[in-house]
């Protein structure tokens, strides 16, 4: 545990992207978040290893809250987390929108049929949400579809685009510049100004991908856009 | 209202900032110079979160469609109301039909226009702050008209103050950063004792310097960022996050700026130079 700057607390775990590790941090996070921050003055930002707490103000007595957090951590340690949610999402694989879809296949000499299969299968762990409003870094993708970033990254990736790069997949939430290898695009917008809950992902929830078609996108964006498309999901144990 | 008659090269809508979605990728935005639109807001005795224009480099042109009363703090910009001068850091009475125009950058970068009051634009997720990809514009445009509320009376309890001015303050106060101590010897010498300049890539997200120290190849998992968090890239480049920073990455964190600091740099433009100081 390491004060970071005047204002926030660096905690770390080991340094690993393991689904054990991410869960005692998030079981500790809702502690302190329901039990013992006070939420209009501290904000807490779990990612794979590590939380970060930030204050709005300087924090006045660090060695005091040091030992504080430590006695908060020993009251959730081992504790059985709290139940996550699992997203269905549905991807637009088509051509029009999976622009590296083919090449991306002959690189990795797969046929793009199979690559839709391996990206739809595995169930991904949200291990962080950053970078982008709404941008999760998703954890769990098969080794087969390991793909460098593109030389050269685009200017404007469109908003949705689900792409690969490295070990990670994911989905850009807004048009953005970005260097992955574009696959498809999800018509269900992951962040929204208008709500009060902009984003229906939490760290530590499931994501699942499956394949639709081009009408069935259509009709996704259209029914989001009105607020009648509801998003499949369930809770999990974790 | 005032109307937008010129944008000027960058400017914004800020207040204190978005709060409370740090964890769902959402930066704080906010103010750069923290301090430059506190004295504003508070010679107007307006809230201290109330929302300003943050005028980058080249003032805007705005005619105001109502009496007000504004205040200028940070950057020195020359500004004139129709006419007449007026200095920063002073009450400043304008009535129906004025405008008010900036001249030529002399010192700083951002100066910031506050109003009685504050800037009445619209709220999003808590903030009237311009964020790209949450707000509709990222800076105002010819024609955007800004809503206030008039103002025909106010008794400032103090008119005009003298600031300590932080524009020409060149030394930053930082604290070492959570993977500061993977440096090597000479890296963490070259931080403390030379100059840095500042590069042409520099805006709300983060200031660039040009000097390089020595390229590394320390390894981290994504973790969380601040504003004023000093970025470490492979090839020895330094970058330090500003107010719509983002709020996680993979380069090592070696120093961190106090809060002032990051309102001292936020004055600074391309060939500036600045001195970490580690307090």
């Amino acid at each position: 545990m390491k004060l970071f700057g005047e204002k926030a607390f660096l905690v770390e775990w080991p340094a690993e992207v393991d689904e054990s590790i991410l869960y005692d941090i998030l079981a500790f996070t809702e502690h302190l978040r329901s039990n013992q921050l006070d939420a209009a003055l501290w904000e807490l930002v779990p990612a794979y290893n590590s939380l970060v707490l930030i204050c709005r103000e300087k924090i006045e007595n660090p060695d005091q809250l040091k030992k504080q957090l430590k006695a908060w951590y020993l009251d959730v340690k081992g504790r059985i987390p709290v139940k996550r949610q699992r997203w269905k999402l549905p991807v637009c694989y088509d051509p029009e929108f999976g622009i590296d879809l083919e090449m991306v296949a002959n690189t990795l000499n797969l046929t793009a049929s199979r690559i839709i299969e391996l990206h739809t299968e595995p169930i991904y762990t949200v291990y962080g949400i950053g970078f982008l409003p709404g941008f999760m870094y998703l954890g769990g993708l098969a080794d087969d579809l390991i793909i460098p970033r593109k030389e050269t990254p685009r200017l404007r990736v469109p908003k949705g685009s689900v792409g690969l790069a490295g070990q990670q997949t994911g989905i850009y939430p807004q048009e953005s510049p970005g260097g992955w290898n574009i696959i498809g695009n999800c018509p269900i917008p992951i962040f929204r100004v208008e709500e009060s809950k902009p984003c229906f992902v939490n760290v530590g929830d499931r994501i699942q991908f499956y394949p639709i078609n081009r009408a069935a996108y259509d009709l996704y964006k259209i029914e989001t856009q009105v607020g009648i498309y509801k998003i499949e999901h369930t809770i999990v144990d974790v | 209202m005032f109307k937008v008659l010129e944008p000027g090269f960058f400017t914004t809508i800020q207040d204190a900032g978005r709060y409370g979605l740090r964890d769902k990728g959402v930066p704080w935005s906010g103010y750069m110079d923290v301090k430059s639109a506190q004295i504003a807001n508070s010679l107007l005795e307006n809230k201290p979160e109330d929302a300003v224009l943050e005028i980058t480099m080249t003032g805007p042109i705005l005619q105001f469609e109502a009496p007000a009363f504004i205040a200028l703090s940070g950057a020195e910009m020359p500004a004139s109301i129709n006419e007449r001068s007026i200095p920063n850091n002073e009450v400043c009475r304008v009535e129906i039909g004025d405008v008010l125009s900036f001249g030529k950058l002399k010192n700083g970068f951002r100066s910031y226009l506050a109003i009685k009051g504050g800037i009445q634009s619209r709220k999003v997720l808590g903030s009237r702050s311009y964020f790209k990809s949450l707000t509709d514009k990222d800076r105002i445009i010819l024609g955007d008209e800004i809503p206030y509320n008039p103002f025909n009376d106010f008794h400032p309890k103090i008119s005009s103050i003298k600031t300590n001015s932080h524009l020409k303050k060149q030394h930053l106060d930082v604290r070492l950063g959570p993977e500061f101590s993977a440096l090597d010897k000479a890296s963490t010498e070259q931080l403390f004792s030379t100059a840095f300049t500042i590069a042409k890539e520099h805006n709300r997200m983060a200031y660039q310097l040009q000097e390089k120290i020595s390229p590394h190849k320390i390894s981290m998992i994504t973790s969380a960022n601040l504003p004023g968090t000093v970025q470490l890239t492979p090839s020895g480049k330094l970058i330090i996050l500003m107010r719509d920073g983002q709020t996680t990455g993979g380069y090592p964190r070696i120093l961190q700026l106090d809060e002032n600091s990051i309102s001292i740099l936020a004055q600074k433009k391309f060939g500036d130079q600045i001195y970490f100081t580690e307090v």
